[in-house]
This record gives C-alpha cells, structure tokens and sequence, in this order.
C-alpha cells in the first residue's frame, strides 16, 4: 500500500473532531506497556519487513494515536512477528502483543 | 446363607452408566481421528508396543512409578489409591471364586462378599481375609495422605497444590468415603459373625461393645454402595476420568500417534489425561513470578470447563518445563500451540512483498536468523570459524533477511507460517545445498519440525562445531574460564540437544555442573512464546534464573541461544557469551600461539 508511505503524508493537521482513540485505548487496555512509546523508532530501524517494504510499526504508532485506524490492519499483514522489536525497544513494549491486539480489536469491530 | 438385599442398586446403576459411558466416549474419540491415525492404531495391536504398552499402562496408570520418581510420599498416596484398589478388586473376585469353587456369580458379589458370605469356611478363608484387610488398611492411608495433603502440603514437599472445583469436591469426597464406609460395613458384618480379620474384627468387637450394630447394620451397606454409586456417576465429570482415559492415552501413544497442529480427539484425550497432580505447578518459572492461571492444570482445566482461556493461552513462555515434568507424559507445548492456531485463525497476514534473494550455488549455508542479527558477534564468530576452516558459506539471510516461520507458529500463525516457511525452502533448495547451519534455537526447531527440506542435513552450530573439533578440523584448548552453561528451552528440552555444546564448552574451558540443567534447565523469560506476558514478569523470570547462575560464581555463563544472550546480557552480574564466541576465542587464543610458537622458533634460529 503505497499510500501509507512515511513520506507521503496525506495531510499535515489533526481533525479533532474526528479523532477516534477507542482502538487505541483498546490496545493499552490490552498491553499497557503501549503507552510509554516514545516514537524513538528503533523498532522501525530493526524490523525484518521494514528492510523489504515500506512497512513502519512507529508509523503505525504514531497514526493509530491520531485516530487514523483505517488501513491499519491491511498494512499490519506485512508484520512476521519476529520479535525483534520487543527486544531492541527502549522502553520494553511489547510489541508482538500489540501487533496481534490491534489485529483481533480491528477484526472484532467487523464482525460485530 | 444368603439374604437377597436390596443395597447393591445404587452400585450396580453406578458401574453401568460408568461402562457404557466410557465404550460411548471411547467409540466417538476413535471416530475422530485421522484415517492415518486409525491405520496406525489398527496395525499397533499386531506389534510388540502392545507389550511396552501394556507395560507402561501398569507401571504409570497403577503403580503410578512416573510421580514416585519426582515425589516418594506422592507416588505412595497415588500408587495406594490406584493399585490398592485394583487388588483389591482382583483378589476380592478370586476370594469369591475360591470359596464358590465356580465362577459364575454376579459380579458386584465380590463388592459385598463379607455381607453374603457370614461365615467364611473354605481353606485360605483366614489368609484371604487377611489379605483383604491389609490392602483396605493400605488404601485407607492412601486415603490418609490425601486429606493431610489438602490440609497441609508442605509435607509432601509441594509448595502448592491444584485448586478444586465444585463438582471435582463432589468426586473427591465420594472417593474418599468410599473405603471408611467399607471399613464400617465390613466391621459391623465382623461385629455379627466374626468373619473379618485383624483390622475388621478387632473393630467389630469394639462396636458390638459400643454401638447397636443391629441398628445400623444394613445401613452401612447402602452408604457404602451409594459412594461407590456416586462417585462412578461422578467420575465422568470430574478430574477422575484421567483414570481411564489415561490407560487410552498410553495405547495410543505406543501406537505412534503424534499430537497435530490442529485440535483433534487425541489431543481431548491427553486434555482428559491429566490426573491434577499439580507437580507442573512446582515446575513453572512464571508462578515465581507471581503468575498463577497459565499453568498446564489450570490451562487445560478452563478447557475442559469450556472458560474463556485467551489470556492464558497467550500467557505461557512455551518453555516445556511442565512437560518434562509431567508424569502422564502429556505433550502440553503441542496441546497450547493446537490451541493458539485454532484461536488465531482469524487473523491472516500475507508476505507477497518478500523477494528472492540472490541465488549462490554452495555446499553450506549460514542461515543466521532474526535473533542473531540483532546479536552481531555471534554472527561474527561464525564467520570467524567459517574462515579458520576455509569452508566457503553463503550466508543466506545477510541481507533482506526473512524470517524463519518460528516465531509464527508460536503465535499460532501457521497459515502465514507457511507462507515463510515455502519462501525459505525455494531458496535452499535453488541453491544446491547439503548442510543448513543455524545458530538460533527456535530457527532450528522450526527447520527440523515444520521444513521439508530433502538431501539437506540441518545443524545447529553447535552441534556443527561439536563435529569439527572431534574431527580434529578445530583445536582443543583451554581459556581458563569457569563457565556455566545454559540449555535453552528449544534447543534442550525442544529438540533433544543436550550432550554436543557440552562436550564444545568442555573443550575450551572449565564447566561447572548445575542441579537444574539439561531437561530441568531453567527458562531466560524471554521466549516467543510470551506473546502477553507483561514484561514485568519476564524479567523476574530472568532474574530469578540470573540470580540462580551467579550462586555457581561463574566467570561466563554460555548459552548457545542469541535470544538467551540478549535476555541475560540485561542482567550485569555474570558476562554472557554464546557458544560460538567462545570457540572463535579459542581459535583466536590458538592463533596467536602459533604465531608466538613461530616467532621464538625462529628467534631461536637466528
């Protein structure tokens, strides 16, 4: 997915108004650690399918905390759960769990 | 003389909704499994496994020899229980047999021999009599053991036990009251006719002194007949259907049925195995640290309750300490990652992005590994042997580097697993290849288990390095070092590799020996497996083992996983190498004699 490229952002400002954080906070509910991410992007500098593609966990990071959860669970396919992430990460998140959480939230939504 | 009674009802009800029950049950599990598996299954009955089987059957299903080797006092509570009673049975029916001189009589005659039988007259009455005694006497201190260990069970050297459910409580206490009761009905009989033994006859005095044995006489009987009853109708629904699904359980495993990625009924037979020992619960690291519902008892408990079992499906390190230790032998990892594959089917990732790398015609390829890359001096220590050796390697995964399909299959993922796993075949398999050498543990779990990879011999490096220096192609040298070495959980307990890195690191330096090591080696915290584990925990795990190693006062701990390294290197106390730095070392120590070797030779010369 092209457009879901770091440096093609589509726009600079955030809608308030249209700012949802129920996945999010679905996702720290599940994994509190989430919420110490300090976006520093060593698990983007690590990641196995970042050296492929385009593929950027801190983006998504940084996007689902905007509210911009569409497209989220598509480009998380391209994740193959090494676990590389979780180690090199400062903070100690975890995230495999977050990866898989906002997988089950996302298709829990459809569903339901 | 014999009065036709009434009490054996509740008895006989008992053991014929238990019987038909189990051929039902059976019937269906069999039903169940594969065609293969039914082949198998078919074919075992014409092998001497029957035999083997048979064996362990007795051995673990009635002598229960498995916990008396992990627990004496244990063993003896189970062993009394289960073979106590089988005699009980068997030398009760020949008692009847003897005295009848035939063998035709009902069957739940022998049950209530001494209230048919009054007055026992035929040779070796006296010496049955005593017999039946002794085995109830032996029972009864089953008996004994097990209501002291629900109240106290330090004494038995657990530091906890399994937590009951209503209904379990139910079976439990029917169980239980089956033997006093007998010991009553049989004393009270004893009391009348004098037809008992030591035990019955003694308190069979006692009463006829205290008590109004006419009274309570036929009561006995019916209370007696009613545990038995109950607890048969019980048995299905309690954790007391391991008992006979565990003797199922040991035929099909000598029949070579193994458990599959998928849940099927040999897999709700082992579920149905587990007796709640509760010896996996002493065997868990995450229970130290404060963790107390993924444990393999409980786990497969919310199962059989059909509870929501998520959290801790997701929750285990996967690291098979409470397999090793199980006495029923149950394959718990498989039973978790069938489950965790079933649970997260759902969710589908798809890696059409991956690339062919470069294909290179070679004889040995490196495959490093997610985990190595983010350790580079192993990775350089590899390079470093490689080059010592002069073997020309393709190292596959330097760059664009995919991963192995491990970490995956541990998520339950195996659908994308696969997906990897195809990937990674075409590659070596292009590249003409004849050794596949990893240095990752999970890697090579998930080559050796889920890869078909023909005409390619797969090794772990230390294994691979274990072969050099026996050929002599590495030297043997000692670096002085105190070292420790730990035995990562899927290398050890996962794929059977204990003794090679053993004999590597023995040849570089000192080795210590530890209590808890090969089988029983404790786990770095850190494994894939965890997929929801807080990290808090993790690392009480890892300091936990940590703080274990650093009694030892090592001068290096090795470990030959880089995932065990990464973990442990967190923790300052001992410096943590991995087994191929330490043979690039040596190598180097080697080196530089050589050199210092030449160079006074030729001082000398000169």
């Amino acid at each position: 997915m092209s457009t879901f490229d770091f440096l093609k952002v589509r726009r600079l400002y955030i809608d308030y108004d249209n700012l949802d954080q129920e996945l999010l906070n679905e996702v720290i509910r599940e994994e509190p650690s989430f919420q110490w991410c300090i976006s520093c992007g060593c698990c983007t500098a690590t990641c196995s399918a970042g050296n492929h593609t385009t593929f950027n966990i801190r983006r998504i990071s940084l996007i689902l905390r905007r509210g911009e959860i569409e497209g989220l669970e598509e480009e998380l396919k391209k994740c193959m759960l090494c676990g590389k992430c979780t180690l090199v990460c400062p903070r100690d998140i975890q995230l495999r769990n977050v990866v898989m959480n906002i997988k089950k939230i996302v298709l829990k939504k459809k569903t339901a | 003389m014999i009065r036709e009674p009434n009490f054996q009802y509740p008895f006989l009800i008992g053991t014929i909704f238990l019987f038909a029950y189990l051929i039902v049950r059976i019937i269906l599990w069999y039903i169940e499994l594969s065609k293969y598996d039914k082949l198998r299954f078919i074919h075992f009955w014409k092998t001497k496994s029957v035999w083997a089987a048979l064996k362990d059957a007795i051995a673990d299903g009635l002598l229960h020899s498995s916990i008396f080797k992990k627990n004496l006092l244990l063993g003896y509570m189970h062993m009394s229980l289960a073979f106590g009673w089988f005699l009980l049975i068997v030398i009760g029916h020949l008692e009847v047999m003897v005295d009848r001189r035939s063998l035709n009589f009902p069957f739940y005659y022998a049950v209530f021999y001494r209230y048919y039988q009054p007055h026992p007259d035929f040779a070796g009455a006296r010496v049955f009599g005593a017999l039946m005694d002794l085995l109830l006497l032996i029972i009864l201190s089953g008996v004994a053991l097990a209501i002291l260990k629900r109240i106290k069970k330090q004494i038995f050297g657990m530091k906890r036990t399994t937590k009951l459910k209503p209904f379990d409580k139910i079976a439990l206490t029917s169980l239980w009251l089956i033997f006093p009761l007998r010991l009553l009905a049989e004393s009270l009989s004893a009391a009348y006719y004098h037809n008992g033994s030591f035990m019955s006859n003694t308190l069979g005095a006692w009463f006829i002194q205290n008590v109004r044995v006419s009274a309570i006489y036929d009561l006995s009987w019916w209370l007696y007949s009613c545990s038995i009853g109950f607890f048969f109708i019980a048995l299905p629904f309690s954790r007391y259907m391991h008992i006979p699904t565990e003797i199922v359980f040991i035929f099909l495993r000598h029949a070579g049925i193994m458990p599959k990625k998928y849940w099927n009924s040999y897999a709700q037979i082992q579920m149905y195995s587990c007796s709640r020992c509760g010896i996996c619960l002493d065997a868990c690291q995450l229970y130290e640290a404060g963790v107390s519902n993924v444990q393999s008892v409980y786990f497969l408990q919310y199962i059989r309750n059909n509870e929501n079992v998520d959290k801790s499906l997701f929750g285990c390190l996967i690291c098979g300490r409470c397999q090793e230790a199980c006495p029923v032998h149950i394959n718990l990892n498989d039973l978790r990652t069938a489950l965790r594959i079933k649970a997260s089917k759902p969710l589908t990732f798809s890696y059409g992005y991956t690339q062919m790398a470069l294909q290179q015609k070679t004889d040995i390829i490196y495959f490093a590994g997610c985990m190595t890359h983010l350790t580079p001096p192993i990775k350089f220590s590899m390079a470093r042997i490689f080059n010592f050796l002069g073997e020309k390697v393709w190292y596959m995964d330097e760059d664009k580097s995919i991963c192995c399909g491990g970490p995956l299959m541990l998520a339950g993922q195996y659908d994308s697993a696969s997906q990897l796993i195809q990937k990674n075949t075409e590659l070596i398999m292009a590249s003409g290849a004849k050794t596949l050498i990893l240095s990752c543990p999970i890697c090579y779990k998930a080559f050796r288990e889920d890869y078909v990879l023909p005409g390619i011999s797969i090794k772990f490096h230390a294994v691979y390095l274990n072969d050099m220096i026996r050929q002599g192609r590495l030297p043997k040298i000692n670096l002085g070092f105190k070292t420790i070495y730990h035995d990562p959980c899927a290398l050890g307990r996962g794929s059977k590799i204990y003794d090679e890195p053993r004999y590597v690191i023995d040849s570089y330096s000192q080795r210590m020996r530890l209590k808890k090591e090969k089988a029983e080696a404790l786990c770095c915290g850190a494994g894939l497996g965890g997929i929801n584990l807080p990290i808090e925990t993790k690392n009480k795990v890892t300091f936990e083992a940590m703080t274990y190693f650093a009694r030892f006062k090592p001068n290096v701990l090795i470990t030959a996983c880089p995932l065990c390294k990464k973990t442990f290197a967190r923790d300052r106390r001992i410096p943590v190498i991995d087994i191929a730095e330490l043979t690039a070392r040596a190598i180097d120590e080697y080196v530089n004699e050589q050199k210092k070797s030449v160079r006074e030779a030729r001082l000398i010369e000169s």
